[in-house]
């Protein structure tokens, strides 16, 4: 592959696996870490890069497969082991407490004591200064991390991990929060450490940013390494290409149904985001019956929070929107279910069921009204109802009247697309409707869109999925920062189209990389 | 070698489903135990005179405690009942004495009916004050019903300035007898208090399970964000709940004074505690999205011919709140471990399924 000196390794996993929730998170990974280097680590969403790096931080342990650090056989049973192996890590999920200071969060579970126990304050927030010195961070170091921003609590979370004195520092998403004088704060900051040999192992969805400061790159997709190389010896047509790949899966065929009238209209939609900007950036766009609209965008693009803007879930965003032409003044989520909308939500669990409750009570929760006689669900029909979506979704389950947790992700997600489906609904929202299940959940979900396309119902759905996104839309909408930087038909987008409008707006090193990006394609 | 250990999860398996059967049913269990215990222990237990009385004991608290059930299925708690219990009280007994002045030199008198009905809305105003609280001013159900505790306990105290509004039997000229019906009067054998409670439960337990009300209460305690984006009115849910309990404390309050024939202004304190208590051991979830009305009922019926039981037996009441304690502590042990064993079977059964 290349020739790097075998001694500079200082972590080896060798054929790692990780099974979760029945689902394969990690196959066979082989990854090296190369000290005094940035080693990159890229991938699409649910491609498993933060598992292998949890597994590396010793958070999650994998099923199968070695670890190897300094050539020696390692396992960590916590991540404290790992730390104490000097392994640090800056989680993409900020693992900080809010209700306490910044020096107390920099040193949780490593208090600087003196003799009698007590914790010394001055000497703790003396050495977190200097860490946040070093970061430029701008915060004193008892603050409150509650009522810092969001990118000087990332900063804080770096600290954290700098402060550790890490021989191996992984860095999960740690620019997603941050502004460009950060970014290069946090560069020169990486810069120190490399030269100081730490191993450092950096994931980003921002290609410029992995271009610029990796030394090594590994390329993720669905668990597999599908690339290891030398960050010189690649540009990133490479880069995308083993993320994208080219092994189809199985998306249903589409058939050649010509969606008919706008059923769906929504103009305008802005949402103010709390830290302020917009997090719905002025956004428009129509959808015919039987359309499937697909919206392409990284995390944080913006695209659930359009979905939460349509269905009303947000008081304070502004807009219209319109179903078969009339304007939707209702603005709570109730009254919208009834005009015809209908949202599958990404965090199935937070969001999407109750699930305490069965499969059945599930299924028909957002419907009753349609079994109610007077003020009585009428048992019969409610039972004849669930027997019919459990079959036509194919719901793999016993008895409806089982716990709706007992099921497996794919079919709990059936279950939410059912209970959407039993609203009778004109126009379906579907937001990552195949994230975190199995193959042959996937195509069934997919059929199952298919079939409602053809039966002329609109369908929008947001995806991080290339692949998803190009085999399943009849046009292609991409947003970034909250904002729609591209519509494409079908006919005529190409993936490197796609990815570089959905990287518009991530800063000026990728925007002016965008178009020459467009042209080689 | 791989044949045993599994064979062995499977005999775990199904020892594990009869011991949930079990565990499931434990506060009936704990019924009979106590049933059983006091008919021996106690003399006169088993008598219908005894049985009568301890009944109207637990209506008392099984009224509560049902709605505190819906309050905490939805992942609240009512710590107002109680106040409430008491202001009813004084509401209906003021009205049955003084009626309502207008201030122009004529007072209104009520009939008892007409009585009960102010003073049922009085308690649902309340409730209704405690779900505008949580719902429109977002405060912690714990805090608006703790204030709202204090608030309707002291107005109990001001409208009659400490004092007990005694001898409610009215006047036959104003139209006003009657009221001690409620607490003393008798239909087909059983006292009317009995009665009102197997009306309200069953409606109660109707409500629960065959209506979307009731479905949306479950949803709302199990997973309050899902309940919104299925479209329920997770608000008006939350209204109703606390409106709905709030109506059984002012049943409780209407029924105590006309058991007394008369109104005390401390009636009803800590009762919302014995109506927690009877939910919780009845297997209502803490947590919200679990519970059932024939669960509390038992549960009611458990903790009061306890405590009735102890009296009759000459147990001292210190020892007796010892003893309420612990049944109620071993009775939530005992509800997570089933949690546990529960969800151990269910693995256990996936993984059998495959």
């Amino acid at each position: 592959m290349n020739t790097v000196l075998s001694q500079d390794v200082i972590l080896k996993l060798e054929d790692v696996s990780k099974v979760s929730a029945g689902t394969v998170a990690v196959k066979q990974a082989n990854f090296e870490v190369r000290k005094g280097a940035v080693n990159v680590l890229v991938g699409e969403n649910g491609a498993g890069k933060s598992t292998l790096m949890k597994i590396i931080a010793g958070v999650e342990q994998p099923t199968a497969g070695r670890i190897l650090l300094d050539g020696n056989e390692v396992s960590f049973s916590s991540s404290g082991d790992a730390v104490n192996r000097g392994i640090g890590m800056v989680f993409q999920e900020l693992n900080l407490f809010g209700n306490m200071t910044v020096a107390e969060n920099i040193f949780a579970t490593r208090e600087i004591t003196n003799r009698f126990g007590k914790i010394d304050r001055k000497e703790q927030e003396r050495r977190a200064g200097e860490f946040l010195d070093r970061l430029e961070a701008g915060t004193r170091p008892d603050m409150l991390v509650e009522d810092l921003r969001i990118g000087q609590q990332q900063l804080v979370e770096i600290a954290k991990a700098v402060s550790l004195d890490a021989r191996i520092l992984i860095m999960d998403e740690p620019t997603s929060a941050l502004s460009a004088s950060e970014v290069e704060i946090l560069f020169k900051v990486i810069a120190d450490l490399k030269a100081r040999g730490v191993a450092i192992v950096y994931i980003s969805h921002r290609l410029e940013e992995l271009i610029r400061i990796g030394d090594y790159i590994t390329v993720l997709r669905d668990g597999r390494i599908t690339g290891q190389e030398e960050m010189r010896h690649v540009d990133t047509q490479w880069i995308v290409r083993q993320m994208i790949g080219s092994d189809a899966k199985d998306f249903a065929k589409a058939d050649d149904h010509v969606p008919g009238e706008e059923i769906f209209r929504a103009e305008d939609i802005c949402l103010p985001r709390a830290t302020g900007g917009l997090a719905v950036d002025h956004v428009s766009l129509s959808l015919r019956a039987g359309e499937i609209l697909g919206i392409y965008g990284l995390m944080g693009a913006g695209r659930s929070e359009l979905f939460d803007c349509i269905m009303g879930r947000h008081g304070h965003a502004s807009g219209k929107i319109f179903i078969d032409g009339k304007h939707i003044r209702e603005r709570d989520t109730t009254r919208r279910i009834r005009r015809g909308l209908a949202l599958i939500p990404e965090d199935r669990q937070r969001e999407g069921l109750v699930s305490i409750l069965s499969v059945a009570s599930n299924l028909t929760l957002a419907s009753l009204s349609r079994f109610v006689r007077l003020f009585h669900i009428r048992g019969g029909d409610e039972r004849q109802a669930v027997t019919e979506m459990v079959r036509e979704l194919s719901i793999k389950v016993a008895d409806p009247a089982q716990e709706v947790s007992s099921l497996s992700g794919g079919n709990q997600q059936k279950v939410v697309i059912g209970k959407a489906l039993l609203t009778g609904p004109k126009v379906l929202l579907m937001d990552e409707p195949s994230r975190g299940i199995d193959v042959g959940a996937k195509a069934d979900v997919f059929r199952t869109m298919r079939k409602l396309s053809r039966d002329g119902l609109g369908i929008l759905f947001a995806t991080s999925d290339l692949d998803e996104v190009m085999a399943l839309s009849d046009r292609i909408a991409v947003m970034s920062n909250g904002k729609l930087t591209g519509m494409f038909d079908r006919a005529e987008a190409t993936e490197a189209a796609i990815v570089a409008a959905s990287a518009l707006g991530h800063g000026p090193a990728l925007a002016r990389l965008a178009p020459e990006h467009g042209e080689q394609r | 070698m791989t044949d045993i250990p599994a064979r062995a999860a499977h005999a775990s398996a199904s020892s594990g489903s009869a011991l949930l059967t079990l565990m499931k049913l434990r506060t009936f269990i704990a019924l009979i135990a106590v049933l059983v215990f006091f008919s021996i222990a106690a003399p006169n237990f088993l008598s219908a005179a005894n049985l009568i009385l301890m009944a109207k004991h637990v209506a008392l608290n099984a009224f509560l405690a049902m709605g505190m059930t819906f309050v905490i299925i939805t992942g609240g708690i009512d710590l107002s009942v109680g106040s409430i219990v008491g202001l009813c009280g004084m509401v209906a007994g003021y009205l049955v004495l003084n009626g309502i002045d207008l201030q122009i030199g004529y007072t209104i008198y009520f009939n008892v009916v007409e009585i009960a009905l102010i003073t049922l809305a009085v308690g649902i105003l309340i409730g209704a004050v405690n779900g505008l609280l949580i719902t429109r001013l977002n405060v912690a159900p714990f805090i608006a019903t703790l204030g709202v505790l204090y608030v309707a306990r002291g107005l109990a105290l001001l409208s009659s300035d400490g004092r007990t509004f005694p001898n409610l039997v009215g006047k036959p000229e104003l139209g006003t007898t009657g009221f001690g019906f409620l607490g003393a009067g008798r239909l087909v054998g059983l006292p009317v208090s009995i009665w009102i409670l197997i009306v309200v439960a069953l409606g109660a337990a109707y409500l629960a399970r065959y209506t979307p009300l009731g479905r949306h209460i479950f949803a709302v305690g199990g997973n309050e964000r899902a309940a919104r984006i299925s479209g329920v009115r997770v608000n008006m849910v939350k209204m109703f709940v606390y409106m709905f309990s709030g109506f059984c404390a002012a049943i409780v309050g209407l029924i105590i004074s006309s058991e007394l024939m008369a109104s005390h202004p401390a009636t009803g304190e800590s009762f919302e505690l014995n109506a927690i208590a009877a939910a919780v051991l009845g297997g209502t979830s803490m947590s919200g999205g679990r519970g059932t009305i024939g669960g509390t009922i038992v549960g009611a019926f458990v903790i009061g011919i306890l405590s009735d039981g102890l009296v009759m037996m000459g147990v001292s009441s210190f020892w007796q709140m010892v003893i309420k304690g612990l049944v109620i502590i071993v009775a939530v042990v005992v509800d997570q471990a089933q949690r546990r064993l529960q969800q151990r079977v269910t693995l256990m059964q996936m993984a059998k399924a495959g």
